[in-house]
């Protein structure tokens, strides 16, 4: 709980700054734009922070974004699939993709970092090599389905509306947030993470709760994908994605997930990904900060985040020693 | 100083020591004389490991001196305690395995030859140390190839060879073999020949009664006095342990016990895969499986439990044949397995005892197929946590924290929960102070009371032979002997464990 409102506090800090420093910070079509990339990267997010819950790690995010953001448009555009038809395959792949990296994981027992690092590379070949390096697009159709994500929800009274992304994520999150804290598939995946072969050891089939977090990353990172080039129109095959899954990594530890594995809230999570977007959204807008150094300005807060969280641990941990004596 | 006796030749004097305002020792005095073997004992947390520490310049003491030869020594860290020849063999082996014994022996202070290292001169000087502690083997050796007993030899050839005239050694055998053991009470001997100190500890009371010269007692941080060599006796030093009159170990009432709950028929594992293995527990029955350390004891409970696979076997439960079962099945059976290794496979040592105790639960008693049931959860960590009297500040204070007697309590209380009728335990109570033990083994008699099956595998002979109603001693994968209370006896298992004849009942049985 603590770890939320440190991290929310931060969100709200990095706001207010760049609110007192750049006047258009606060321009509702700053605000709605900025509130749509955050609920979309905080969905790649939250998949990601399954994997990490787990004690894995997922690299391929961005090229599962970039795979199915390209397929979408061009099986509906080039192969002029139908609707339902080209979601069912999209969802199908990227459940596919999910099972793969679980299987190769548990019952190959090969390492996630490999695994997912060989589909970081796999997956963008594939897509340029199916789309054959050309930009995919919706030509200006399918507005119904774009308006996913680029509708919203308009507040009555107001100028200002809820994007569907930001919905779409309050959803996704409602569901995780059950799913990881009242369910017995949530629970395994928390006590895996912390030390697996005590949990295999209490009866609890590992593999399959392992192969579950892949899946629903895969699942994500698919509907991330979908989302994204509903939203902007077309995907470049070379760079669509491109670095998304670090973002989603980055979020995920600097909502309080732990790469060794056991520890996050999904809230937390969601916060840390908006962190991430806040931060982008002040680097450009904020003439003082040269938008060459962003990268710079983003690796310094995740770095300061962590750094700040194990002090708070080493303290509390000193604490929790003391009182057990 | 205050008579005639000879100044000893390491000694302390009121050492105290307080962590974070807790007072882990309080006035400690110890004297050691040369070439003895002393032993320093206490209950887990009596504060031996601190007096160790302090004494090998681990960590600096509050207060009291330390005076090696009647002059005070200032120890600033282990490289001043290691120039005045004390050295630390700690219980958890600090040698790289990548590494091979001679780079081992000179880690850091590695001989050179032109800036390079000299790799010959390494391996004439390790051989040397290595014939002092009785190793045959090449300097040139992977670590990670030799047994637990050949890397703590290596452990003393390397103290050996920074010049240590006092050896201290933090429970040695808590990992060794019986075999392992008594190589290492023939170094300790010719050590001791040669002049060497040896501080020994170990929870092992009889390894004292056969190695130690002098013994020192400690009780919650303070001196609980002393035994001389012929003072040394079992329920002696049990009892300054303790502070009170233990007569016997444990005595437990003997009874008929019922049904047959466990049939294991032909069953082979990898570790021994040429000797197949059968046995029957039935309820109220505790069996103790007794053996050395590799004797395959461990594999046969995990085969048996289902975290590992057998070769080929039956395993019969109340009538019904497991076949490639996994744990799940073998929990839904009512079994359940305490294992060796209470923090790798026992517990998450970051959650607390209630997610601890609650997780083999969560499946059975789920809520509409997907939900965990979070206040059973509770109910069941309360239940366990007031019956098994487990020590903590609330059940959500991480597992990590509490000592190893309230770890393991947890580690039990999580499979009573479950009410299992086949309780499997490997060593239920390593590392376990005498107190807590006690509980534990009060534990198993009222559950074997209450009909469960108890099949529990020990390196402690006083356990086996106290607690089984019938020792199975394995030896090399293969059950060599079944000795029932009447003729189990110490002799008698190490016989059967080393080796020897196989009992003709047993031998009718396989056919």
């Amino acid at each position: 709980m603590k770890k939320i409102l440190g991290i929310f506090g931060l969100l709200i800090v990095i706001c207010i700054a760049t609110a007192l420093l750049s006047d258009s910070f606060l321009k509702s079509f700053n605000i709605e734009n900025l509130i749509r990339r955050s609920a979309l990267f905080g969905i790649l997010s939250i998949g990601a922070a399954f994997v990490i819950i787990t004690a894995g790690i997922d690299l391929s995010i961005g090229s599962v974004v970039c795979l199915i953001g390209c397929l979408l448009p061009w099986m509906l555009v080039e192969c002029e699939m139908s609707v339902p038809m080209a979601l069912t395959m999209v969802t199908a792949i990227s459940l596919l993709i999910g099972f793969t990296h679980g299987f190769l994981i548990t019952k190959v027992k090969l390492q996630p970092f490999v695994v997912t690092l060989c589909g970081l590379l796999f997956y963008r070949g594939l897509t340029r090599g199916i789309v054959q390096d050309q930009t995919q697009g919706f030509r200006g159709d399918f507005s119904s389905l774009r308006t996913l994500s680029q509708g919203e929800l308009s507040i009555p009274g107001t100028d200002f509306g809820i994007p569907n992304p930001c919905l779409i994520l309050m959803g996704v999150t409602i569901v995780a947030i059950i799913l990881l804290n009242f369910t017995i598939y949530g629970r395994y995946m928390l006590a895996l993470g912390r030390n697996e072969t005590a949990t295999r050891f209490s009866g609890v089939n590992t593999d399959r709760i392992t192969i579950l977090a892949y899946v629903i990353c895969g699942l994500l990172s698919g509907l991330g994908g979908m989302l994204f080039v509903l939203d902007v129109g077309s995907a470049q095959p070379v760079d669509f994605g491109n670095f998304y899954e670090l973002y989603a990594i980055a979020g995920a530890v600097l909502g309080g997930c732990s790469l060794r594995g056991g520890q996050g809230t999904i809230i937390g999570v969601v916060i840390g990904a908006a962190v991430m977007q806040v931060l982008k959204n002040t680097i450009t807008l904020v003439d003082a900060i040269p938008t060459n150094i962003e990268y710079a300005v983003i690796g310094a807060v995740i770095l300061g985040g962590v750094v700040t969280d194990e002090l708070v641990k080493r303290f509390a941990a000193n604490r929790g020693a003391k009182m057990a004596k | 100083m205050t008579d005639s006796k000879p100044v000893p030749f390491l000694q302390a004097r009121g050492l105290t020591k307080s962590f974070s305002g807790v007072k882990a020792l309080r006035d400690i005095n110890l004297e050691v004389r040369r070439g003895e073997v002393h032993a320093v004992i206490g209950e887990n947390g009596a504060g031996k490991s601190t007096l160790m520490k302090i004494l090998a310049g681990v960590q600096p003491q509050d207060e009291g001196q330390i005076l090696i030869d009647g002059s005070e020594a200032l120890f600033n860290g282990v490289e001043q305690a290691l120039q005045q020849g004390i050295a630390l063999i700690h219980q958890e082996l600090n040698l790289a395995d990548n590494l091979d014994v001679g780079s081992n022996i000179f880690l850091g202070r590695e001989p050179t030859k032109y800036g390079l290292i000299d790799t010959k001169r390494i391996h004439s000087e390790a051989t040397k140390y290595l014939q002092m502690v009785g190793l045959k083997i090449h300097p040139r050796t992977l670590v990670e190839t030799l047994t637990i007993g050949v890397q703590q030899m290596i452990e003393i050839a390397k103290a050996l060879s920074v010049n240590a005239r006092v050896l201290i050694m933090d429970e040695p055998t808590s990992s060794l073999s019986q075999l392992e053991t008594e190589e290492l009470f023939k170094v300790i001997a010719k050590l001791k020949s040669q002049g060497v100190t040896i501080i020994y500890i170990s929870h092992r009371l009889f390894e004292i009664k056969r190695i130690a010269d002098r013994v020192t007692i400690l009780r919650d941080g303070a001196n609980a006095g002393g035994l001389e060599k012929n003072e040394i006796t079992h329920d002696a030093m049990v009892e300054a342990m303790v502070g009170r009159d233990i007569s016997q170990f444990y005595s437990r009432e003997i009874r008929e016990p019922g049904e047959n709950l466990l049939r294991i028929r032909g069953l082979r594992t990898r570790a021994w895969p040429q000797h197949a293995v059968n046995l029957e527990v039935r309820a109220g029955e505790m069996v103790g499986i007794a053996g050395l350390v590799g004797a395959g004891r461990t594999e046969l409970l995990r085969a048996i439990f289902g975290v590992d696979s057998a070769l080929s076997g039956s395993i019969t439960v109340s009538n019904d044949e497991l076949v490639n079962h996994d744990c799940r099945t073998a929990i839904n059976k009512g079994m359940a397995m305490v294992p060796e290794d209470r923090k790798g496979e026992g517990l998450i040592l970051e959650t607390g005892s209630r997610n601890n105790i609650g997780l083999p639960g969560l499946d059975q008693h789920r809520i509409q197929k997907f939900f965990a049931n979070a206040a059973r959860e509770k109910l069941d960590a309360q239940r366990m946590t007031e019956e098994m009297r487990i020590k903590t500040t609330s059940d959500l204070q991480p597992v990590k924290y509490l000592s190893g007697g309230n770890q393991q309590k947890v580690v039990i209380g999580k499979w009573l929960s479950m009410n299992p009728s086949i309780l499997l335990l490997d060593e239920p109570t390593r590392g376990v102070d005498i107190g807590a033990k006690q509980e534990i083994y009060r534990l198993m008699e009222e559950l074997a009371l209450g009909g469960v099956a108890i099949l529990f595998v020990s390196s402690e002979m006083e356990e086996v032979l106290s607690m089984s109603d019938r020792v199975l001693v394995m030896h090399e994968g293969q059950i060599t002997g079944e000795l029932d209370r009447a003729n189990a006896s110490e002799e008698a298992i190490m016989h059967l464990a080393t080796g020897g004849q196989r009992s003709v009942l047993i031998e009718e049985e396989n056919n």
